[in-house]
């Protein structure tokens, strides 16, 4: 009976090379366009550092001020006096530096995201086809262990600050792009209709009618992709993000419960202030329209 | 030379539509071929033409493919057979630049659920047909206020369209359209979405507007008093084919078949009169709060001899007369409380005319009407229920000829 299924069993035993295909694909695109991963570092690194110099060359107390400020004028007094103490509390546990390492990571991060996800969102919601290509794409690196792209990432972008903006990148990006299709597909079909019963061409429909009208949606998704890069501080850390991360990381290898806690408090601290404060940015585009 | 001219034109939806077509001219009915070919039927060999400056009314019960047929006519919806000619060009063969140019230059769209752009003000709403053709601010801004003003918006330019009443709205839709100066306008039962009293107001304006404009205008609608009154020429249309097309005379006077006539009796029949149809919007209006001599300003403004008071609810309170507002007014009393009149003759607004008539006959005041929760709706005075009757006869007998 055996033998009946021995050819079948034979071919499922086959091991099908997908880690090599894989790791194939890594090695072509590190030895090949070695130039452009360079430059890419490079760039990346320099925006970075750039921020993270900037943030710290202003006196802190100044910019905590500057940050409540802010907070006050896009949502509020409540969130402005969160963001004064909240920073305040940063500052005096000393993880002030750390703390402009994260935001300013997370920033670039997010920008990255939003640049390619926009498009991208625009694209899904008006081609069926790159709607079918994208969506599982996106199930993928949603549900992909997001360790898994540290592994590339730092044989395309050597360890440090830069792979890990690539992993948070993979990792925050499909918010932005979901939310900005959705956002696009559910504009009224009626105003789809006035628009282009008065002529409007394709550009025009899209920047007078359903971006406009899809704001709000875009930005709550902006807004999960900022959080999900918050998320991924920690696992960035690994590769050599450093910042609130990397005191984390640092904590657990040396079994700090108190130094983790600290440090943990400083990434919940922002991540409520950036959370609101896009939130609002969300709002107010509602109220505007 | 007629301005829009209709040949043979086909709409099957579905992915089959040869098909569809096969059975059509084997005169196969549309459920039918819907069973067997699972293909809609949206227009079934329409043809007709439009006169420069004439308002065609198409009018037909929903499902009955009206809807389609104005959208094939600038193409949101390609027809799948015939040709659609604007000036001569046919337009169904156009590629997509003609087309924009076309729409752009010549053809204005107001829409059933008003779709003005939420996000932009009533100025730049009235602007976007002239945004998109890329005028220059000072000049699109400029022909929008004007469009606003003939629309009777002026002073609206800055509100967001959520901040206005559903005819005000429309008000906008109308002016959106008007403001590239198009030479048609296309009408999908623009004004069905708004109440009643509303409604007839919106008739009005359009008949007016168009005597000074002369337009061709495509209307579509369900409602046949709306065709009737607004119509140069009627098409009706029952399962994407029309069934008779001619003037508001000839479609009550001669019914082509037996599916017009009883839409038309329908109609005749559910013409009972009530309050709701004869009465008159309720302006002006004094509030609680106003004293004699605000009451006798208003009065004297309007040429009137009694003035109705409501609370911020629109809750209907009394009546004061002219003379009792001077008295009061002389006594230097400043409220209206000694000659508020509470015993105001009142009917709900689904009080047929006829029970209107004693009542009214007695009544030295104007009736007000009521809806359920007590809200002045209208009033009624003895001239509108007399012109109301004169009508429903008028049209009566027509129809019995």
């Amino acid at each position: 009976m055996s033998d009946i299924f021995k050819p079948v069993t034979d071919i499922m035993q086959t091991k099908i090379p997908i880690g090599s295909w894989v790791e194939g694909f890594i090695f072509f695109l590190r030895d090949n366009l070695e130039t452009f991963f360079d430059n890419l570092t490079e760039g990346i690194d320099t925006v970075i550092d750039g921020m993270v110099d900037l943030l710290l060359f202003i006196p802190s107390p100044l910019l905590i001020l500057a940050f409540a400020g802010l907070a006050w004028f896009l949502s509020g007094r409540r969130i402005a006096l969160f963001t004064l103490l909240g920073l305040s509390l940063i500052f005096n546990l000393g993880l002030w530096g750390a703390t402009m390492e994260t935001l300013s990571l997370v920033t670039v991060a997010t920008s990255i995201s939003f640049l390619f996800g926009m498009p991208l969102g625009i694209l899904t919601a008006r081609n069926k086809m790159a709607n079918n290509i994208i969506t599982p794409l996106l199930d993928f690196m949603q549900t992909m262990p997001a360790f898994v792209y540290l592994i590339p990432a730092i044989m395309l972008l050597d360890i440090g600050v830069v792979s890990a903006t690539f992993a948070t990148v993979i990792f925050s990006m499909p918010p932005t792009i979901r939310l900005t299709s959705l956002g696009i597909r559910q504009v009224p079909e009626e105003l789809i209709e006035a628009a282009e019963a008065f002529g409007s061409t394709p550009r025009q429909k899209l920047f007078k009618v359903q971006l406009p009208m899809a704001m709000p949606t875009i930005m709550a998704g902006i807004n999960q992709s900022i959080m999900l890069a918050l998320s991924m501080v920690v696992i960035a850390a690994m590769i050599g993000a450093g910042g609130l991360g990397g005191l984390v990381l640092r904590a657990i290898s040396r079994l700090k419960v108190g130094m983790g806690f600290e440090s943990g408090l400083g990434v919940v601290i922002l991540a409520i202030i950036l959370d609101r404060i896009t939130q609002s940015l969300g709002k107010r585009n509602k109220k505007n329209t | 030379m007629p301005k829009v001219v209709i040949e043979k034109l086909f709409k099957i939806f579905g992915d089959h539509p040869e098909k569809a077509l096969k059975y059509l001219e084997e005169g196969k009915s549309k459920e039918e071929i819907l069973t067997k070919t699972k293909q809609a039927i949206g227009i079934n060999n329409v043809s007709f033409s439009v006169d420069e400056g004439e308002t065609f009314v198409v009018m037909g019960l929903s499902g009955s493919g009206k809807s389609t047929l104005i959208r094939c006519l600038n193409r949101l919806i390609e027809p799948t057979g015939g040709k659609v000619f604007i000036d001569g060009e046919d337009i169904t063969t156009m590629d997509k630049n003609a087309l924009r140019e076309i729409r752009r230059k010549k053809l204005g769209m107001v829409f059933q659920r008003f779709a003005l752009f939420p996000h932009r003000t009533v100025l730049e709403n009235a602007a976007y047909g002239l945004e998109i053709q890329e005028f220059d601010t000072a000049e699109r801004e400029k022909k929008a206020q004007e469009a606003l003003e003939l629309v009777g918006l002026k002073g609206w330019e800055n509100n967001m369209p959520d901040q206005l009443s559903g005819g005000m709205q429309q008000r906008v839709g109308l002016a959106r359209a008007l403001a590239s100066n198009p030479d048609i306008l296309l009408m999908d039962e623009a004004f069905s979405a708004l109440d009643p009293l509303i409604r007839k107001e919106m008739q009005d304006e359009l008949l007016d507007l168009q005597k000074k404009m002369n337009k061709t205008i495509i209307f579509i609608t369900h409602d046949l008093d709306e065709a009737l009154k607004i119509g140069d020429r009627i098409a009706l249309m029952k399962d994407g084919e029309v069934v008779q097309i001619g003037t508001p005379e000839e479609i009550l006077t001669n019914p082509a078949n037996e599916y017009v006539e009883k839409f038309v009796e329908d109609v005749d029949r559910s013409k009972v009169l009530t309050a709701s149809d004869v009465m008159k919007a309720p302006l002006p209006l004094l509030m609680l709060k106003d004293g004699p001599r605000v009451a006798l300003r208003r009065m004297k403004e309007n040429g009137l001899s009694s003035i109705f008071v409501v609370d911020k609810e629109g809750t209907l309170k009394g009546v004061v007369l002219a003379e009792e507002a001077l008295a009061a007014a002389e006594k230097g009393e400043k409220t209206l409380d000694s000659i508020l009149l509470t015993a105001v003759p009142r009917v709900s607004n689904d009080t047929p005319v006829t029970d209107l008539l004693p009542t009214i006959a007695e009544s030295k005041l104007p009736l007000a009407v009521l809806d359920e929760d007590n809200k002045l709706k209208g009033i009624i005075i003895r001239g509108s229920v007399l012109a109301g009757l004169a009508g429903q006869m008028g049209k009566g007998g027509t129809a019995d000829v």
